[in-house]
């Protein structure tokens, strides 16, 4: 078997006494879709964090194609090709969709004029062409988390990693995004998301994460996770135990 | 049309100020005009566009006026050469004091500047070397392009302050066009989305603040060699380091000409009104100057410049939006 693309083995991130993250591992191969789930307060954000560069691990190593990019600054994970969205949206309010997709495009296109071509292309394949010259103010939640995500892809990155981008979605933009996903999958990317929508990470996810107070408690496909007590069991309580 | 007609007028009454008002007053105040001018656009380029609020542009001007008038005076350096080493010691000092600040944020940077600026002040304020307290004066000699003095007439610096507002202003444009100037966008609007995209926003932070820098430093220069006498009280002073904010934020932080229009309304009202009302001493000519910034910032919070860019027709209003949205039953 070929090395995974993202290992991450025995993360450990500690928080003024509280262990957000404990010793926590799993691997992501090249075309997968991996989903993190878990309660509220079970470390996802963290764990996330401590992959792109927001949080330096207390223990453990983060490996990015066979590289130990453990402790990384933000920037640099996101050169060498890990982009990520925010659990709270975030765009640059005062510039245009184009614009703010070009900031992003940038940071592979130098020239201007390529990083307006680049921006445009990426506009087109999210279905942002028609808003390219709004202001990111202006844009609903869905367009912004659409509008997140193509700025994440305008960076050129191998692995995309986005963080509850399908709350607070009517159906409707639920069904779009996640057709997004599935295209975006298509161009050759990986993808590792972070969510609480079921419907959403059972359609997507070739494997899950279920994470518990900080730990992984189990990983499978969607089917074996759904079923299995221990699941149930810190989503419902001790009382609904299969 | 309208927009290049009106640019038309601006670079003909800019040009042609001099034949119009040949007296040494309105010449005068046309020149700190421009000094303020390009200030703003230096504050404009760290403030307006990366969102580093300073309150220490004094100390960037002042260093740049100190460095050429100390090394023409103590060395017979020219001014010239003198304004790019001031320069570049304005842009060194700002890496320096940029790298450990680089982490600072709005409320905090602001005071942090604050801090750096008095610093300064008081520093030189007892530094023997370039005079301290008492200052440094410029021998007059005989005038000319290549000593950058000029004793006949205030039009030669009025032409001079001219170009170095014209380059700076370029310069600003070719930040604002270039991935710089986006970068300097995205930071400004949230350092770890900055971060995602790729941006490592102390170098950014860094290079917005050592081109302010160099910037002002310039126009410090350009008013050493104007005045003829620098000291502390007058350019590294706190007062300078808010006009040039207030000239910024009036005329509208974050666009190319929001300085140049700040400078144009506001240096004349405090220089006439100076003039006309402050040897009373009772204090009016700061009273109108207040109620203008107060009018100003009531009616456009984004500056004098608002009024130009809502007003002509820049951007297509939005299209209707035709996605579902439950929330709004008037959209089908």
């Amino acid at each position: 078997m070929s090395t995974p693309l993202l290992e991450v083995k025995g993360v450990t991130k500690r928080f003024a006494g509280l262990t957000a993250n404990d010793s926590v591992s799993f691997s992501v191969n090249e075309g997968e879709i991996v989903s993190i789930i878990g309660p509220n307060g079970a470390g996802k954000s963290t764990l996330f964090g401590c992959i792109t560069g927001f949080h330096r691990p207390d223990a453990g190593e983060v490996i990015w194609a066979g590289r130990d990019i453990t402790g990384f600054k933000a920037d640099r994970v996101c050169r060498l090709g890990i982009a990520r969205t925010f659990q709270i949206v975030q765009v640059i309010a005062d510039m245009t969709v184009l614009e703010n997709v070009m900031t992003g495009a940038f940071l592979r296109h130098p020239r201007r004029r390529d990083a307006q071509r680049r921006g445009l292309e990426v506009l087109e394949s999210t279905g942002l062409a028609g808003r390219r010259d709004q202001q990111g103010s202006a844009l609903t939640i869905a367009d912004k988390k659409r509008l997140e995500v193509a700025m994440a892809l305008a960076t050129g990155p191998r692995l995309l990693m986005l963080d509850e981008s399908m709350a607070g979605l009517t159906p409707v933009e639920l069904q779009e995004i996640i057709a997004l996903l599935r295209a975006v999958r298509k161009t050759g990317l990986t993808l590792v998301i972070v969510e609480h929508v079921m419907e959403a990470v059972m359609q997507l996810s070739d494997r899950v994460v279920v994470l518990t107070s900080g730990r992984k408690i189990l990983e499978g496909t969607p089917a074996e996770v759904v079923s299995n007590p221990a699941v149930i069991q810190a989503y419902l309580g001790e009382r609904y135990r299969a | 049309m309208v927009k290049i007609s009106l640019a038309a007028a601006a670079v003909l009454l800019a040009l042609g100020f001099p034949l119009l008002f040949s007296g040494p007053f309105p010449l005068h105040v046309a020149i700190v005009t421009l000094i303020f001018a390009g200030l703003g656009v230096a504050w404009n380029i760290m403030g307006g566009y990366a969102g580093m609020f300073s309150f220490g542009t004094a100390a960037f001007f002042g260093i740049g006026a100190y460095t050429s008038t100390w090394l023409s005076t103590a060395h017979g350096v020219n001014p010239w050469l003198g304004l790019l080493a001031g320069g570049a010691a304005s842009a060194l000092v700002a890496a320096a004091i940029g790298w450990p600040c680089s982490n600072l944020r709005g409320h905090y940077f602001a005071i942090a500047s604050i801090a750096f600026a008095e610093i300064v002040r008081t520093h030189f304020n007892n530094w023997k070397l370039v005079g301290a307290a008492e200052g440094l004066m410029i021998p007059i000699r005989d005038g000319g392009l290549r000593v950058f003095q000029f004793n006949q007439s205030k039009a030669p610096y009025y032409f001079i302050a001219l170009a170095f507002l014209a380059l700076a202003l370029l310069a600003c444009r070719a930040i604002s066009r270039s991935r710089m100037g986006y970068y300097f966008r995205a930071i400004k609007e949230s350092h770890e989305l900055a971060m995602v995209l790729g941006i490592s926003f102390v170098r950014y932070r860094l290079a917005a603040i050592m081109i302010a820098a160099f910037i002002a430093a310039a126009c410090g220069t350009l008013y050493a060699q104007y005045v003829l006498y620098i000291d502390p009280e007058s350019v590294l002073i706190l007062s300078v380091s808010v006009q040039v904010v207030l000239v910024t934020m009036l005329g509208g932080a974050g666009s190319l000409f929001g300085p140049v229009i700040g400078a144009a309304v506001l240096v004349p009202l405090s220089e006439i009104t100076r003039a006309q009302l402050g040897a009373r001493g009772t204090g009016v000519d700061m009273i109108l100057y207040g109620a203008l910034i107060t009018l100003i910032s009531v009616y456009q919070p984004k500056g004098i410049w608002g009024f130009f860019a809502g007003g002509l027709p820049r951007r297509k209003r939005p299209a209707p939006q035709p996605r579902l949205e439950p929330s709004s039953p008037g959209v089908a």
